[in-house]
């Protein structure tokens, strides 16, 4: 998921009867499936919620292109290169999308991205991982996008209009990262020794983390409850992550590759597959600021923001003095 | 919508993007993105909004040139067809013997 522990500011659901006129009105739509357009009335945590995590979404597209982009300049053929590039490319699509969704509730671009380099808001957890080896980018793709995909495709049905739209139009684009991804792991993994250790190595390093973008388990997620109320989340995160292992393990096997888990085995009675939780102390630690590459993150983005503000300036002050000059001529 | 800036800030406005697909009749909504201007809109709706053969025409509008319904006057607003059916072919009936019309 890109959008991990979204804070509702509520402490417990409201009952139908608990509500005012305008909640349960509200919820009632919600209720029966309808879609929650901008200029409709909407509870303030409900709008409140929706920025956090649009928002975190999109900040996640955008400091997602870091690791990815630290392999365009040594992707190993011309090939590689120019897949990877249209990648990179596709996320900055994507956080375009999303941070224009998230404006439709009254926030602005800038706000967000302010908010963002004053880490004040998160984006995904995953993005503090290194990128150490071009196996990497495999591992990225295969299992980072496939578990971004598996919490997408039920957010095209999320309540609030605006969001579900663009996750349609993300999840299109999404198919073309994940399979890419593992395309690369097929090639390492059934090429020299070397290559498929290398793969390998991608494999144990990011499986955790993989597991951790669906955000902590169902029992300590309290602010769930709410999201789920509201149809913004539709599944819990214990259904998705368990989704995702049973949909990626028989793709690890495929490939020859061991899942590094001495505790995953098939359980028959549920149909699914028994895993280790992943160290969910790392992940607040991840979340908090601490990971392995959180500082690096926000200095390349913030220096981005900060050494561009020229340039920003610059167009701006030409459009406007082409307006001016327009004006003038009239 | 924001893109009424703030006096100490230059945000870019914000623009909603128009595509007319390749065999399109007409121009649909597929978005928005913030642009300095006209030109740099079109440019980047390109990239974004056309990079997989989605179009073969793209227009931007400012989104504070464009006004909208509100929510509210979705009865009063549109009702009035549905008391209407008679503008709609299928409402008469039209004998067999005639052939096809």
């Amino acid at each position: 998921m890109y959008a991990q522990m979204v804070k509702t500011d509520s402490t417990k659901v409201l009952s139908l009867a608990e509500m005012t006129d305008e909640e349960r009105a509200f919820q009632e739509r919600i209720d029966r499936g309808e879609k929650i357009e901008p200029t409709d009335w909407m509870p303030e945590g409900y709008r409140k919620t929706l920025i956090r995590q649009i928002g975190q979404h999109a900040h996640s597209e955008i400091v997602g292109q870091l690791p990815e982009g630290n392999w365009i300049t040594r992707a190993p053929t011309l090939e590689r290169k120019a897949i990877l590039l249209a990648k990179v490319q596709d996320e900055a699509g994507h956080g375009l999308y999303l941070y224009c969704a998230a404006e439709t509730l009254g926030v602005s671009r800038d706000e967000l991205i302010e908010l963002l380099h004053a880490g004040k808001m998160k984006y995904s957890s995953i993005f503090n991982y290194p990128t150490l080896t071009w196996a990497d980018i495999g591992a990225v793709g295969w299992l980072v996008d496939g578990a971004a995909i598996m919490n997408q495709v039920p957010l095209q049905r999320t309540s609030f209009g605006p969001y579900s739209r663009a996750m349609i139009r993300i999840c299109k684009e999404e198919s073309f990262h994940q399979r890419q991804g593992y395309d690369i792991m097929m090639k390492m993994a059934k090429g020299s020794e070397a290559q498929r250790r290398m793969a390998q190595d991608a494999l144990n390093r990011f499986w955790y983390p993989s597991l951790m973008m669906f955000g902590p388990s169902d029992k300590d997620s309290v602010h769930s409850a709410q999201s789920m109320a509201w149809k913004i989340k539709i599944n819990t995160n214990d259904e998705l992550r368990q989704k995702f292992v049973d949909q990626t393990v028989p793709q690890a096997e495929y490939l020859g590759l061991t899942v590094p888990d001495e505790n995953l085995r098939w359980n028959e009675e549920k149909g699914s597959y028994d895993f280790s939780e992943p160290d969910w102390s790392e992940f607040f630690e991840v979340l908090k600021g601490n990971g392995p590459c959180n500082r690096e993150r926000m200095e390349a983005r913030v220096t981005a923001w900060e050494d561009g503000a020229w340039v920003r300036d610059g167009l701006m002050a030409h459009a406007d003095k082409r307006v001016a000059a327009r004006t003038a001529a009239e | 919508m924001s893109n009424e800036t703030t006096p100490s800030r230059s945000e870019w406005p914000l623009w909603e993007v128009f595509i007319r697909g390749q065999h399109g009749m007409s121009h649909r909504h597929v978005g928005s993105l913030h642009a300095p201007d006209a030109e740099m809109a079109i440019k980047n709706a390109r990239d974004v909004y056309t990079r997989r053969n989605e179009g073969v025409s793209i227009w931007v509008v400012e989104a504070k040139h464009i006004a909208a319904t509100a929510p509210g006057e979705k009865g009063p607003f549109f009702e009035p067809s549905e008391s209407k059916v008679y503008r709609h072919p299928t409402f008469f009936d039209i004998p067999d013997e005639v052939g096809h019309m």
